[in-house]
């Protein structure tokens, strides 16, 4: 917080400043100035603040460094290798120690030692609040004597000052690309640190799926099976039901609303329609577990068929009718983006209402209806909450959809949820359905964009 | 063609067919949806209230020899009020069944209402306890398999004297998450979802609407600009799991962040909320006709005055509207949130942005897999409390959109 009042006061000094001195300088009328005093109060305030965050990400990379070489100093040697501890929790602890006396470290530190380093952290750790801040104005202050003297009437401060903007736009953008590449750079790392301990052939083809045998220190990895087919096709199956559920609802909707309903009535259901997209999934996931579920199990009964506790249409359902609002949307604009001469034209030659549609309107939207389908597919592959709260944990190889099947997504949150050690096959396991996950979606997307985009082409 | 007119007929039966179905595959939904909506009312109705007993205390309670003010056993006069207001002297069977009339936390609020009063009151005192949750359930549904026979017989009496009743419960808002039913409240829950949404604000929309207006404005077409457009369409779509997985490996892993904190929630929420800002944002810029760039660079301004000065002011509305409707999903969302452990039994309130916390979808949630009614119950009220605030968010951007918003 400091940081931020530092780095907004020295905006606010140095934009002063250089304003000031550009009417100082246009009062002296030696010659008119090529830009406004306000351009020179921005130039030198965005140089200001680049120094001082330049020189706060530096004092922050050095200063802690610095302070564990004085810690290290203060140990005597061979400390740490005796005492089995890290430094960075050496530190942890005497830091702890700072704030609660009572602490385990007198069994290992003798009591002047450890006062010894008390001290020295604490000294460190004032010197880490008080001195980049001091650090931050300085070097603004220096680079203010640089930039400062460049402001005369013959400066172009505006065209600097937008350059200079515009480059931090392009850094902005540029954010998603960084998201992307850390999205990939997470997951295959971590995904290959899974595959070294589990051969990448057992994981794509494998029919077993049972990652909790592997918990315990003295079991070897490989008494875990994980064979990912299981989940995939219990993936797959509930997003086909969940999909054949949405895709014609979704398109017919979007053809009532469009065709049929009167404008009037058309702005009211809109939003609601919205509305069902907009109500969260953890919700939708309790409807499911607890109303839908024991509904399907009660008829399952009644019709004398078994239903799993936690089937998979349960989920698929509700999971179907969420994604509706969604193909109904896209197809909408997938509908009006037709050009109204081929409406007429069918009409013209005599076509009731519902043959234009399907003969004529669906046809040629149907690119746009096929694009919407695919980011709806990619959606349900990646909900989480729905089936996590629905669906079942056990991985059944089965095509029954009354049966209890789990999906990448469940699988990803039991593994990485609750109490478990980070480096464990479980965990890694975890990454590596995640990047299975992000490349089915990439696929889907990337094809439905293109689809959308080529359609949109086609017709403007 | 046997008979046109009889084809004709057919046809036009087809046509009221096919609206019929379309019709129905409308109506389904918005039946589906308003079921939802309903049925969480009514569910959720009840948890907002609580039955209270009233018992009269006065300063003989105080100075009895069995309460001292060095070191004073509320729970000991909690049971000695109850005795007296019912007009019994319990038996040791009894004893055990009285306290358990009264939630858990009874004589706390008890002592804290003493506190209050001056040492030795006057005139007597009215004091209302929360009931527990049993007889809270019995008074509601008239469900009494859990109720003993004393216990009937004694809120009977309760009955008759007017000492219980129905009131709006406040702790439910004032208090974090907790095993009790009659204790656990959204507050905390509350906080951590508001700490976690500043968190998003602040990171989502200046660098959504700065890689909109260069996108949109700026950049030429080129390579770059065409791959980081398809980036952020991409990541529109991509699962919102995989921004946690992105998050425990950067900012827990690598930046090495407090797990559970708002912050982290707040980065990774952010993370997904922008794609969604840009492309609202590039839309509302997108709109924004071209006559007022003519004329702007007409009278001499530059490329970057035209955007600064009158382009960006006029697409702000329409971006504020994009940036509210992914502040709204961002809410609702549970699943990376879980990822970074931001789904954990928190009592305390939040009351910094590193604190662990919870988010209100995270507690729905936890108290999903609770069987109790009362906790059922509890679901379904923070279930309306999250609907009714993603409502009034998604009425808001519709007001914007409407009032501000020009029509060009």
């Amino acid at each position: 917080m400091l940081f931020l009042f530092v780095v907004i006061f020295l905006a606010i000094v140095f934009y002063h400043w250089g304003s000031q001195k550009a009417i100082r300088l246009q009062k002296n009328k030696i010659h008119p100035l090529t830009a406004r005093p306000a351009y020179h109060g921005l130039y030198l305030a965005t140089w200001a603040i680049t120094a001082a965050l330049l020189s706060l990400f530096l004092s922050n990379a050095i200063l802690p460094w610095l302070m564990y070489k004085k810690i290290q100093a203060t140990l005597p040697s061979g400390f740490l290798e005796s005492s089995g501890l890290s430094l960075d929790t050496l530190i942890l602890r005497i830091e702890q120690s700072l704030e609660k006396p009572a602490s385990n470290l007198s069994e290992i530190l003798s009591t002047d030692l450890l006062e010894k380093l008390q001290t020295t952290l604490q000294t460190w750790l004032n010197i880490q609040l008080f001195l980049p801040p001091m650090i931050m104005l300085i070097a603004a202050g220096l680079t203010s004597l640089i930039t400062k003297r460049r402001i005369n009437s013959h400066f172009k401060a505006r065209t600097i000052v937008e350059k200079y903007t515009q480059r931090l736009l392009a850094v902005c953008a540029s954010v998603a690309v960084a998201i992307t590449i850390g999205i990939v750079a997470s997951l295959v790392l971590e995904a290959w640190r899974f595959f070294e301990r589990v051969p990448i052939s057992d994981f794509v083809f494998g029919l077993e799926w049972s990652p909790q045998t592997a918990l315990r220190a003295d079991q070897t990895g490989s008494s875990a099976s994980f064979g990912v087919i299981p989940v995939i096709l219990g993936t797959f199956m509930i997003m086909i039901i969940a999909v054949g559920i949405a895709a014609p609802f979704g398109l017919m909707s979007a053809i009532y609303m469009t065709e049929y309903l009167p404008p009037r009535y058309r702005s009211l259901v809109k939003p609601i329609l919205e509305l069902l997209a907009g109500i969260p999934t953890v919700v939708y996931g309790y409807f499911a577990a607890i109303i839908v579920a024991p509904l399907l199990r009660d008829a399952g009964n009644w019709l004398g068929i078994d239903v799993a506790a936690e089937s998979a249409l349960a989920a698929a359902l509700v999971m179907g009718m969420m994604i509706i609002p969604f193909v109904a949307s896209l197809s909408d604009d997938a509908l009006k983006a037709v050009p109204s001469s081929l409406r007429d034209g069918s009409y013209a030659l005599g076509a009731t209402k519902s043959e234009t549609i399907c003969k004529v309107l669906v046809p040629a939207a149907l690119p746009g209806i096929i694009g919407g389908v695919l980011l709806a597919i990619s959606r349900a592959i990646g909900e989480t909450m729905i089936v996590v709260m629905a669906a079942g944990l056990a991985a059944n190889l089965t095509i029954n959809p009354l049966d209890s099947v789990t999906t990448v997504t469940v699988q990803i949150t039991t593994l990485l949820t609750g109490d478990q050690e980070f480096n464990s096959s479980k965990t890694l396991a975890a990454f590596a359905l995640g990047l299975i996950l992000f490349l089915i979606t990439l696929v889907l997307n990337i094809i439905s964009l293109w689809i959308l985009a080529r359609y949109r082409q086609k017709y403007d | 063609m046997t008979n046109p007119k009889k084809h004709l007929k057919k046809r036009l039966s087809r046509e009221k067919r096919f609206r019929f179905v379309t019709f129905l595959s409308l109506a389904i939904p918005i039946t589906f949806l308003t079921f939802l909506v309903g049925h969480i009312f009514y569910q959720a109705w009840p948890a907002f209230f609580h039955h209270y007993i009233d018992l009269e205390i006065n300063a003989a309670d105080l100075q009895s020899s069995s309460f001292k003010e060095s070191n004073p056993d509320y729970r000991l006069l909690t049971r000695q009020l109850l005795e007296k207001n019912l007009e019994i002297t319990a038996t040791p069977q009894q004893r055990r069944e009285l306290p358990r009339m009264l939630s858990p936390h009874a004589s706390d609020d008890l002592a804290i209402t003493l506190e209050k009063l001056p040492s030795s009151p006057t005139t007597p005192y009215i004091v209302s306890l929360p009931t527990s949750a049993i007889i809270d359930q019995y008074m509601t549904t008239g469900d009494n398999s859990k109720l003993t026979a004393n216990q009937q017989q004694w809120i009977a009496a309760l009955e008759t004297q007017e000492k219980i009743n129905r009131a709006f419960d406040t702790s439910f808002w004032q208090s974090g998450d907790s095993r009790e039913p009659e204790e656990a409240g959204i507050w905390g829950s509350i906080m951590g979802s508001f700490l976690t949404m500043i968190i998003t604000l602040l990171l989502s929309l200046p660098f959504g609407t700065a890689a909109a207006l260069y996108l949109e404005e700026f950049a030429k077409k080129n390579f770059l600009s065409r791959l980081i457009e398809i980036n952020i369409n991409n990541l529109a779509a991509v699962p919102s799991i995989i921004f946690g997985l992105l998050g425990i490996v950067v900012f827990l892993g690598i930046f090495g962040l407090p797990r559970s904190s708002p912050l982290v929630g707040g980065m990774v929420l952010a993370l997904m909320t922008l794609p969604v800002i840009i492309i609202a944002a590039r839309a509302s810029l997108r709109a924004i006709p071209n006559s007022i760039r003519q004329a702007a660079l007409a009278v001499g301004a530059s490329h970057a005055q035209v955007i600064w000065h009158h382009v960006f002011p006029l697409a702000l509305p329409g971006i504020l509207t994009g940036t509210i409707l992914g502040m709204a999903r961002a809410l609702g969302e549970t699943a990376p949130l879980m990822m970074i452990g931001m789904i954990a039994f928190i009592v305390d309130i939040p009351s910094g942005f590193t604190d662990p916390s919870t988010v209100l979808p995270a507690q729905i949630f936890m108290w999903s897999d609770l069987q109790e009614t009362a906790f059922v119950e509890k679901t379904y009220a923070a279930i309306l409390v999250l609907i009714v605030f993603l409502i009034m968010m998604n009425l808001l951007a519709i007001i914007i959109r409407q009032r501000v918003e020009k029509k060009w």
